[in-house]
């Protein structure tokens, strides 16, 4: 089996709001999949419907090959899931619910546990109403890390994480996928998801609008181009996919639709090139192309 | 920067995220005595038969310690007598509950940090939580004068009554709001404070019974007893209410004083740490109920046991009254009970104990609600458990819960009973056996709240609405002449309570009712969304 979840025409409404309106997203086994969108685009209930917390209204999602609602049970001993808004039991410490949930999975190493309470810098004996949002993040994350599961299944999980923890984080996930193992990771950090995964699906108002592998995207999207040339550049308005030209004496820079790159590169070199800066698409041009269309 | 910065915006914020749940505490305990006053007029038309009916309550120890004393023949005494002490109660929980919910459940879900960010001096939630609920206490106290002067009664006495029922809603605030700085948990300090009114309702219990026995004094350490010590319609004690004033004073300077040296989000008693490790128990969503559920069960367990020491101490009293008193078994039909001798109070005893029950029943089915709502639940259901395993465990406490406890009412006042009676044995199995014939209609109960909560959730709060009904029938459906269709609604109603002979029937078909609102409840809860 090489597809770790598939959704198509997933729909969802609460009353007469409607959180998805007809997802469809393929997360292969693997991979790291980065599941991006701003907060209430639907990322949380798609991510509820797989882990048959909620029942989609239509549409049909496989988890692993199996139903998330009806086989929810036997599912969820292959997956960890580690929650946006993590809430602790206050009478808890932080080291009883990382046992408790890893052995409601079916064990926990304990020795796993001891190297990530380590890593996360995290004291497990305090209570859990007296932890920080970035510590009951932490005990989330320590939890789903140390259990040994095909699927992790991650909800915005760096939200109240320092940036040293959040290199931890980073650290772990790449550690964790070595075992050919998949990851769905919800976010709205595009960093975060560019340094992270293989591919992307972006989500906005309950559908996808793109996904695709990252270096796929990158292709549909623009190139920055800054250089110094010695002769007239007010010519490269002619080439096609050149857009945003601005000239300031020698200095031109523009934008260049991915696929016309080798044409403007062409014409650029015809104009003697001095120096030459070129920025890829970044994630963010991605994203923003698509949220930038509304307002 | 004043400590009362933002008192009155924050109070306008409380008034308005309590408008409704104040109005009905306000409306229901500001009414319920003028309902009460206007059916004795009704019951007792002449001054010679409300004089009999004071002179039986007066001989009797058991009914002066379940409801107080009586101070004289008027239809108004007969009321504060009837509805005093009990209604204080409720308003003193509903001073602790609202004082501490806009305070440390505020602080605890962090709100309070929201809130606080803004202009708001740190005393602010303290005096405006109190003063809401003081002027809740002037209008249920002003409601209540106003109705007893409209049914024709005695000025003073109406006064006197409706500030003793303010003067509960001042004191209690200041209680609640020092349960509020002690725990870092608002469930720590709802229990905390809830506690304390028990006691105190309890000392008031065994000073009013127990004034032939020299121990009359107690009722004078309780605020609840100060209810009674005021005299409505009898002597207007006045100056017992510079008691409660004392009182407040005191209670609400030291809750000041603590408030100003704490953190935000801290409590007197700090919270330690634990085991790094879970023990081996806390492997499954069973063990997990357990560790969240033995504490409180255990609390219930050791309050409705101190209650029924009380009791059980009266038995023997009651019984002697009962002998030479046969008048006393029309009175007693009044809290739905009938027949005669020790045996019938303790069943009316236990009918009021299983009320207070199945607030555990309730309370402990809905911390479901409260563990799905706080999004405890999310990450156990996202382990291999079913949502049946989930609820399981605490349904089991709903279940059991009450047998446990309902039990320990039973033993401890048939041993303490016993003792005084001489047959130790025999009263514990004997009341054991009363007691738990009060189960089925318990589970009802906390069927209501599994039933609402599996599929409605959203409503499932309205299984306290459940309680009240039942309490509110059981206590004044007879003294309201209350149609019996309607007195049927209750389970309470329907059990069988000794001398009257026991019949498996209804009990039969309570627990039937109660296992068919519970399936619903799993079926609803395995069909639905989670929150």
């Amino acid at each position: 089996m090489t597809t770790a979840i598939s959704i198509s025409g997933l729909v969802k409404r609460f009353g007469s709001t409607t959180a998805l309106g007809g997802l469809d997203m393929v997360v292969e086994t693997g991979e790291v999949h980065g599941f991006l969108g701003p907060n209430g685009a639907g990322k949380t209930t798609a991510i509820r419907i797989l882990l048959g917390l909620i029942k989609a209204d239509e549409g049909e999602a496989v988890l692993l090959g199996g139903d998330p609602w009806s086989d929810a049970t036997e599912l969820h001993s292959r997956l960890a899931y580690v929650p946006g808004d993590v809430a602790l039991w206050p009478n808890l410490t932080g080291g009883e619910v990382i046992d408790l949930l890893g052995r409601l999975r079916g064990g926990i190493d304990p020795a796993r546990k001891k190297t990530l309470l380590e890593q996360f810098d995290l004291d497990p004996t305090k209570k859990g109403r007296t932890y920080s949002k970035g510590n009951r993040q932490k005990v989330a994350l320590v939890a789903a890390l140390a259990s040994d599961v095909e699927l992790l299944i991650l909800d915005e999980p760096t939200a109240g994480l320092d940036p040293l923890m959040e290199a931890q984080f980073r650290r772990s996930i790449e550690e964790y996928r070595q075992g050919g193992r998949t990851v769905l990771l919800a976010s709205h950090i595009l960093g975060e998801v560019e340094r992270l995964c293989d591919t992307v699906s972006i989500i906005r108002d309950g559908v996808i609008v793109e996904s695709g592998s990252l270096v796929d995207l990158r292709h549909l999207t623009r190139t920055s181009i800054s250089a110094e040339v010695e002769g007239d550049a007010a010519s490269l308005a002619q080439v096609e996919g050149v857009h945003e030209l601005a000239l300031n004496g020698t200095r031109v820079e523009f934008e260049v639709e991915g696929d016309r790159m080798d044409a403007a590169v062409r014409h650029l070199a015809s104009l003697g090139v001095r120096d030459l800066i070129s920025h890829p698409p970044t994630l963010e041009d991605l994203f923003m192309r698509h949220y930038q269309a509304e307002s | 920067m004043s400590t009362l910065t933002g008192t009155t915006q924050l109070l306008k914020l409380m008034v308005r995220l309590d408008r409704i749940r104040l109005s009905v505490w306000i409306l229901l305990l500001g009414l319920v005595p003028v309902a009460v006053a206007s059916s004795f007029l009704a019951l007792y038309d002449t001054e010679a038969a409300r004089r009999e009916l004071a002179a039986t309550v007066a001989s009797s120890p058991g009914l002066v310690a379940l409801l107080g004393p009586i101070h004289g023949t008027s239809v108004g005494a007969l009321t504060t007598w009837r509805i005093g002490t009990v209604g204080a109660v409720l308003v003193a929980l509903m001073a602790v509950f609202t004082v501490i919910r806009h305070t440390r459940l505020e602080e605890e879900t962090g709100r309070r940090e929201l809130v606080g960010s803004t202009v708001l001096g740190r005393h602010a939630p303290l005096l405006a939580s109190s003063f809401l609920v003081v002027a809740s206490g002037v209008l249920i106290g002003a409601l209540l004068t106003l109705g007893l002067l409209a049914l024709g009664e005695d000025a003073k006495g109406a006064v006197a009554f409706g500030l003793g029922w303010t003067s509960v809603a001042l004191a209690f605030a200041a209680v609640g709001a020092l349960a509020a700085q002690l725990t870092e948990s608002s469930g720590g300090a709802r229990g905390l404070a809830g506690g304390v009114v028990g006691v105190l309702f309890a000392l008031r219990m065994a000073g009013d019974g127990g004034e032939g026995m020299g121990i009359g004094w107690l009722s004078w350490l309780s605020p609840i007893g100060w209810v009674t010590k005021l005299e409505p319609f009898g002597d207007e004690r006045w100056r017992v209410l510079l008691l409660f004033a004392g009182l407040t004073i005191v209670v609400w300077s030291a809750a000041f004083a603590i408030s100003a040296r704490r953190d935000v989000g801290a409590g007197l008693f700090p919270a330690r740490g634990g085991p790094a490790d879970a023990a081996p128990s806390l492997s499954s969503a069973g063990g997990l109920a357990w560790r969240l559920q033995k504490g409180p069960l255990v609390g219930w367990m050791v309050s409705v046991g101190l209650f029924a020491t009380v009791w059980g101490g009266l038995g023997d009293t009651i019984s002697q009254i009962f002998e030479d008193n046969p008048q006393l078994a029309a009175i007693f039909e009044v809290f739905g009970g009938e027949g005669a001798l020790a045996d019938m109070f303790f069943g009316v005893a236990m009918g009021l104990v299983a009320l207070i029950v199945t607030a555990y029943a309730i309370n402990t089915a809905l911390t479901l609600r409260a563990e799905e709502d706080g999004l405890r639940a999310e990450p156990v259901l996202a382990t291999p458990t079913s949502r049946l395993g989930w609820a399981g465990g605490h349904l089991l406490f709903v279940a059991l819960g009450p047998v446990v406890i309902m039990a320990v009412a039973g033993a401890v006042a048939g041993f303490t009973y016993g003792l005084i009676a001489g047959n130790v044995l025999s009263q514990i199995t004997s009341l054991v056996g009363i007691a738990l014939l009060q189960v089925p209609a318990i589970w009802v109960g906390g069927g209501v709240a599994v039933a609402l909560y599996g599929i409605v959730p959203r409503l499932a709060t309205l299984s306290w609405g459940a309680l009240v009904t039942f309490l509110l029938l059981g206590q004044l459906g007879q003294i309201l002449q209350l149609p019996q269709w309607s007195l049927n609604l209750s389970p309470f109603t329907h059990v069988p309570l000794p001398p009257e002979p026991v019949s498996a029937v209804p009990l039969v078909i309570l627990t039937l009712i109660a296992s068919g609102l519970f399936g619903a409840g799993l079926f609803g809860l395995q069909r639905r969304d989670m929150r």
